[in-house]
């Protein structure tokens, strides 16, 4: 075995680049996120009620924007009857979600960071009070 | 066998792989700028929206599909001098199709996104089609050339579930060449485009241009190692790229014939601009008739058998076929399509140094490709004559 | 049966690719999700409605007139003003008769018609040529009320639709829209549409949004004054659109084509 050297070498420096992550983090468990509901559109509501229930939405936000999607563009249907609520909602990501949600750094941003998604909706898509650059 | 590939080479060998790489990360490094800004890196505008990057595309689509060119006499009518050349042709095949998948890539808007055409196949878009066919015979190639040589290399006869690949390999390859026609000649608004012989005139200049860089490709391979693909193989091959040249010429007088007998102005513009300028407007015409002179030069000294048959006056023949073709197939139709636009107006167009370097590099790394594949040949062909 | 283990091997393999392949491909179909493509194929003529425009040049006289429709309609969509041709979005644009209708004069064309501009813009055919050719459905025929719309979302920018397109509509995102000039100002933005991102082709989509709120498209509104151009539902006979091709003489672009525009327009008489 005259490759020993070589070969425990290689072993130490594979085992530090692939644990490097893990060591680098320890101890700096990021919280859990709270995303907030506390825009001004939300606090005026009555009832406060989003299109669809937080668990739902919290699984399921962009199946539903992608179905919206296909439904208002494709097949020009315009309203979306929510499943939990039964009530009609204009289809629309900026004018009917981002118009409660206005705060994305308290909100979409909180779990998106945490969970390190990177979704491109606001290439095009206005943020709230964002409507600039 | 890949081992062959990375085990005994040469100084040569390594310092060309190393060049080639070299210009693949150059092409690399421009792409990820492309990529990151965008396509106006390039020098496409909203006139002429398809330019080099789909030029190489179309060029190179014939020259995969003239694999056929030795399938066809080999294994359909027992033409035994193409026994040893066969594996060159399917793996240059390959190595051409590797280039236009890359080529395809870096020119979409948004190449994240390829797998939509998957998603949501469109069996009546005519570039869906062009995506099913390209991956189908790039799969076909690898596997019968990569087969058939394993099976040489053992010294048995190839498995028998080969031999329906290789028959079907015969029309998918007319088929590749087709449906890329069918992307220009199925388009209502461009008039040099919109010709029932788009299909037949791109058979006709892969079928030259493909055997005619095989030939060259022979005679390196010659040169650099043991394995002689045989003289009376490139002879074949010489004669092929003769009568396809000479339709592929013929062709494209037919095209001037119809726009110029017939008088029609928006059939002749596109001729116009290309071999005489429109409007002012003449940057390609420089290029259009080199490739004209190189294309009669090259029939010149293909026809005659006396000069054909001495292998230096030969090469000279194929490169120029080469050249004359990639210009003509390439810059002249792809970019002749588009001007003048839909208002009749002249927007011209020429690569950008990034859109050059890229192209380079996808070149590199479609060469890469193919040294590799053809080293691995040579080394079982090589093992075999010792 | 004795079999050695590469052939075991290469059985398991194959059955999992096989059984992985198969196994997708049966989710994704009982999903629905797994589309082929007639989007353009299915409409009935008459079916129902059938949005169409009717330009009367005659009512656009001076630049103005048509500048207020083209920023109206650049205005309400975003479209991005780089301020050089290379990498020009236009969804509505003005152009001479010799150049809007190539073929269609001669020499002797009467002075106050070779100097008109027209309002060119995509015509919304009957028959697209860009939707049959898109790989992906990302541009389709929509069967509610047949704008040929355009999903900025499944576009790969392939710009075979530009290619195919005879009539030079569509416009390509060369770069990040959102760096041109016109959109540094928030002023100059709408916040109710988004901008589109770099890599993907776009054109006039008849203002789906504004029509999904009652509103008339943009550039119909620019010019309600002189209603220099009338919308509405060709399926209607009783449609102003409709009111229009009665009575006047009207021309589509290149209509040998066959792509049967939607969009008229009136010249002169």
């Amino acid at each position: 075995m005259n490759d020993k050297g070589k070969i425990i070498a290689g072993l130490i420096i594979f085992v530090g680049i692939f644990t490097f992550p893990f060591i680098s983090n320890m101890g700096k468990a990021s919280a859990v996120p709270e995303p907030l509901l506390n825009t001004p559109v939300i606090q005026q509501m009555p009832v406060k009620q989003c299109v669809e229930t937080k668990e739902y939405m919290r699984a399921n936000h962009m199946q539903m924007l992608n179905e919206w999607r296909d439904m208002l563009l494709r097949d020009g249907i315009k309203t979306y009857k929510s499943n939990s609520n039964g009530k009609e909602y204009v289809i629309s990501l900026q004018n009917t979600c981002l118009n409660c949600h206005s705060n994305k750094k308290d909100f979409c941003d909180t779990c998106h960071k945490y969970l390190a998604v990177h979704p491109y909706c606001w290439d095009c898509h206005f943020g709230p009070k964002e409507a600039g650059v | 066998m890949l081992d062959k590939a990375i085990i005994g080479g040469s100084r040569k060998y390594w310092t060309w792989i190393g060049f080639l790489l070299v210009l693949a990360g150059i092409g690399t490094i421009n792409y990820i700028q492309q990529f990151q800004y965008g396509l106006g890196l390039t020098g496409l505008s909203r006139d002429v929206t398809w330019g080099f990057y789909i030029a190489q595309f179309t060029f190179l689509v014939g020259v995969a599909a003239s694999a056929v060119m030795l399938v066809i006499p080999y294994y359909l009518h027992n033409f035994k001098k193409y026994g040893k050349i066969v594996i060159l042709g399917e793996f240059l095949a390959v190595s051409a199709v590797t280039m236009c998948i890359l080529f395809i890539f870096v020119d979409l808007g948004q190449p994240m996104r390829v797998m939509n055409v998957v998603l949501n196949p469109t069996p009546g878009s005519v570039m869906f089609w062009d995506m099913v066919v390209l991956s189908g015979y790039l799969t076909l190639n690898i596997v019968i050339g990569w087969t058939t040589l394993g099976a040489e290399r053992k010294g048995v006869p190839a498995p028998k579930w080969v031999k329906p690949l290789i028959y079907l390999s015969i029309p998918w390859a007319v088929s590749i060449h087709t449906v890329t026609a069918f992307l220009y000649a199925g388009v209502p608004g461009r008039h040099l485009w919109l010709t029932a012989i788009m299909a037949a005139r791109f058979l006709a200049s892969a079928f030259a241009a493909g055997p005619a860089l095989l030939i060259i490709l022979s005679m390196i391979v010659r040169k650099v190692s043991k394995f002689d693909p045989g003289k009376d193989a490139i002879q074949a091959l010489g004669k092929t790229v003769a009568y396809a040249m000479s339709a592929n010429v013929f062709f494209f007088l037919l095209e001037v014939f119809t726009a110029f007998y017939s008088g029609i102005p928006s059939h002749q513009h596109s001729l116009v601009y290309l071999f005489a300028g429109l409007d002012g407007y003449s940057k390609l015409v420089p290029w259009m008739w080199s490739a004209a002179i190189l294309a009669f030069v090259s029939l010149f000294l293909l026809i005659y058998p006396g000069l054909r048959e001495k292998e230096n006056i030969l090469s000279v023949a194929c490169v120029t076929v080469f050249i004359s073709t990639w210009i003509d197939k390439g810059m002249g139709l792809v970019v002749g399509g588009f001007i003048p636009n839909m208002f009749e107006r002249v927007t011209e167009y020429s690569p950008s140094l990034p859109e050059v370097l890229i192209t380079i590099g996808i070149w590199a790394i479609g060469f890469l490709v193919l040294t590799v594949l053809y080293k691995v040949a040579i080394a079982v062909r090589e093992e075999e004559i010792a | 049966m004795s079999m050695d283990r590469r052939d075991f091997l290469r059985i398991i393999g194959l059955s999992t690719v096989a059984g992985g392949i198969g196994g997708a491909g049966l989710l994704e179909l009982r999903k629905g999700t797994a589309e082929a493509g007639s989007a353009a194929h299915g409409r009935k003529k008459g079916s129902g409605t059938t949005l169409a425009m009717v330009i009367d040049v005659r009512k656009l006289e001076s630049p103005d007139q048509y500048k207020r429709c083209i920023d109206a309609c650049h205005k309400a969509h975003n479209v991005p003003d780089f301020g050089n041709p290379k990498d020009e979005i236009k969804w509505i644009w003005p152009d001479d008769f010799e150049h809007s209708f190539p073929g269609a004069g001669h020499e002797y064309v009467a002075e106050e018609v070779e100097k008109k501009q027209f309002l060119l813009l995509c015509n919304q055919c009957e028959k697209p040529a860009c939707v049959r050719v898109c790989p992906t459905q990302a541009t389709f025929k929509r069967a509610s009320d047949g704008i040929v719309m355009m999903d900025y979302h499944r576009c790969i920018g392939c710009r075979f639709c530009m290619a195919a397109c005879p009539f030079g509509a569509r416009s390509f995102n060369w770069r990040d829209p959102r760096g041109a000039a016109n959109l540094q100002n928030p002023a100059n933005l709408n916040p109710k549409f988004p901008t589109r991102m770099k890599g993907v082709v776009e054109k006039c989509n008849f203002c789906a949004e504004r029509l999904r709120e009652g509103l008339e498209p943009a550039c119909v509104e620019a010019c309600k004054d002189t209603k220099a151009i009338v919308f509405g539902n060709l399926d209607d006979p009783k449609s102003e659109v409709r009111e229009m091709l009665r009575t006047h003489y009207t021309i589509q672009r290149k209509p040998e084509l066959g792509t049967n525009p939607r969009v008229f327009y009136v010249i002169g008489g």
